[in-house]
């Protein structure tokens, strides 16, 4: 048994806050590297190496690297060993976020009810996702995820007969659908299997795995590769404003299913994949 | 190789423009995103005046983090333009020329930029820390409650745009892809 105090949940929340905002992970900067060496585009390069410059005035001057610092998404995996002291989790999950967006000088971006839409001027409440695993460690997954390419995904209730073509149809049709409005160079999330909202939930979480890390299943990771290259061949390109990295990775998670149901999940994100992690 | 324009436009100015020119804008701009524009909106079928003139001026769609002490602004980027194709054909036929955001536009809003020769561009996606540094002045001037959806009136000095839609519809979010598109 092992105590986990609210207080450094807090703390840390409120961190990763400020950290995944004006400092992309390093697969994801090696990602868009990558990209300006690939994209044959001219006007393509000059906007990945405007987003390059973006980084880099972000970082030095402490500006967001995007203002849309998006709404915060929180994986939390707590080990069965943990004890919660000092509060509430959520609360406390909450309380990183509003001092994380306060202190961090970060958007406040989310309104109280979905029809009636008054601002909560705190960014709170953060949309968090629990699992218990083994062990005695927290770990804490933040995902700060804007709207221009959430705004972008889609759920497929497919058919058994849909198969892996229909899958594979489905992916394209949303990438070509977000076009320009999701920001691309574009990081997809796929989740395969489960239910309604579990394929969505791994697609979700599919974002937050290293960029060029593939699936350890080999009929996945084959789909994966085979999906990026035909994305890239769509011709959207870096603010789809045509080239040929449309996207820079396709990441998919898999699922036991129904026997009447293929459920697929697309989550679009944009070349700004904010994700930090931490184990208390 | 960048054309420097001036906010608000003229018409000379727009006629002279077509997809794919780059543009360096340097005036006065106004910010307006989804619940301005639906408050402008309202107002506007009441018979009531948007807050601020719309003639000739150019729209940001762009709702900015806040500025960190001594800075005039936070980040801020474009944000997808097709959210408030609602309402910009009102706003077009009462004078508002030009909008700066991202992403497609619908028919009708391509439509009423023919019929009232204005134009759209695209500023890049995701790039806000770098925009920011092409405001120079930034005041809220309308609907002060919306937070980050205020009205605010830009000073801007070099914002760097692109062309996407000219006044006579050329769409150039349609045109690039085929030249990229092998599947």
């Amino acid at each position: 048994m092992r105590n986990i105090s609210c207080y450094d949940i807090v703390r840390n929340i409120k961190e990763m806050c400020i950290e995944s905002t004006h400092y992309l992970s390093d697969d994801m900067e090696q990602a868009l590297n990558k990209a300006i060496n690939d994209e044959k585009s001219e006007l393509g390069r000059q906007i990945l190496n405007s987003l390059q410059e973006n980084l880099d005035i972000a970082r030095k001057d402490m500006i967001p690297i995007c203002q849309d610092t998006g709404m915060a998404v929180i994986f939390v995996e707590i080990g069965q060993e943990v004890h919660i002291i000092d509060g509430n989790i959520e609360d406390s999950l909450n309380e990183g976020v509003r001092k994380g967006y306060e202190e961090g000088f970060l958007r406040k971006s989310v309104v109280e009810d979905p029809i009636y839409r008054k601002n909560t001027n705190d960014n709170t409440p953060a949309i968090i996702h629990y699992s218990i695993v083994a062990g005695e460690q927290l770990k804490l997954t933040l995902a700060p995820k804007g709207f221009g390419s959430e705004n972008m995904s889609r759920v497929f209730m497919l058919k058994p007969s849909d198969g892996i073509d229909g899958v594979k149809r489905s992916i394209i049709e949303t990438v070509e659908l977000a076009g320009p409005n999701a920001c691309p160079p574009l990081v997809i999330g796929v989740g395969i299997g489960g239910d309604f909202e579990k394929c969505a939930l791994m697609a979700k979480h599919a974002l937050t795995r290293e960029a060029g890390i593939n699936s350890e299943i080999p009929y996945v990771k084959d789909l994966e590769i085979e999906l990026l290259g035909r994305i890239n061949q769509l011709g959207i390109g870096p603010g789809g404003l045509g080239g040929t990295v449309t996207a820079l990775a396709v990441n998919i998670e898999t699922y036991p299913t129904h026997i009447a149901g293929l459920p697929l999940a697309i989550n679009i994100c944009c070349h700004v994949n904010r994700h930090t992690s931490r184990c208390l | 190789m960048y054309k420097n324009i001036k906010a608000p436009i003229s018409d000379e100015e727009i006629k002279a423009l077509k997809i794919g020119d780059y543009v360096y804008i340097t005036g006065k701009i106004y910010t307006a995103r989804d619940a301005a524009h639906e408050r402008m909106f309202e107002s506007m079928n009441n018979r009531d005046n948007p807050p601020f003139k719309l003639n000739h001026n150019i729209i940001y769609y762009m709702g900015p983090s806040p500025a960190r002490k001594g800075n005039i602004i936070g980040s801020a980027g474009p944000t997808t333009s097709s959210r408030m194709d609602k309402y910009t054909p009102l706003l077009l036929e009462n004078g508002l020329k030009g909008m700066i955001g991202k992403g497609k536009r619908s028919k009708n809003v391509i439509d009423a930029i023919i019929k009232n020769k204005a134009i759209y561009f695209a500023a890049v996606g995701g790039a806000g820390a770098l925009l920011s540094q092409a405001i120079k002045k930034a005041a809220v001037i309308a609907y002060d409650d919306l937070g980050t959806e205020a009205i605010r009136e830009l000073e801007v000095e070099k914002f760097p745009a692109i062309v996407v839609v000219d006044c006579e519809g050329n769409n150039l979010y349609e045109d690039v892809i085929k030249d990229y598109r092998t599947y």
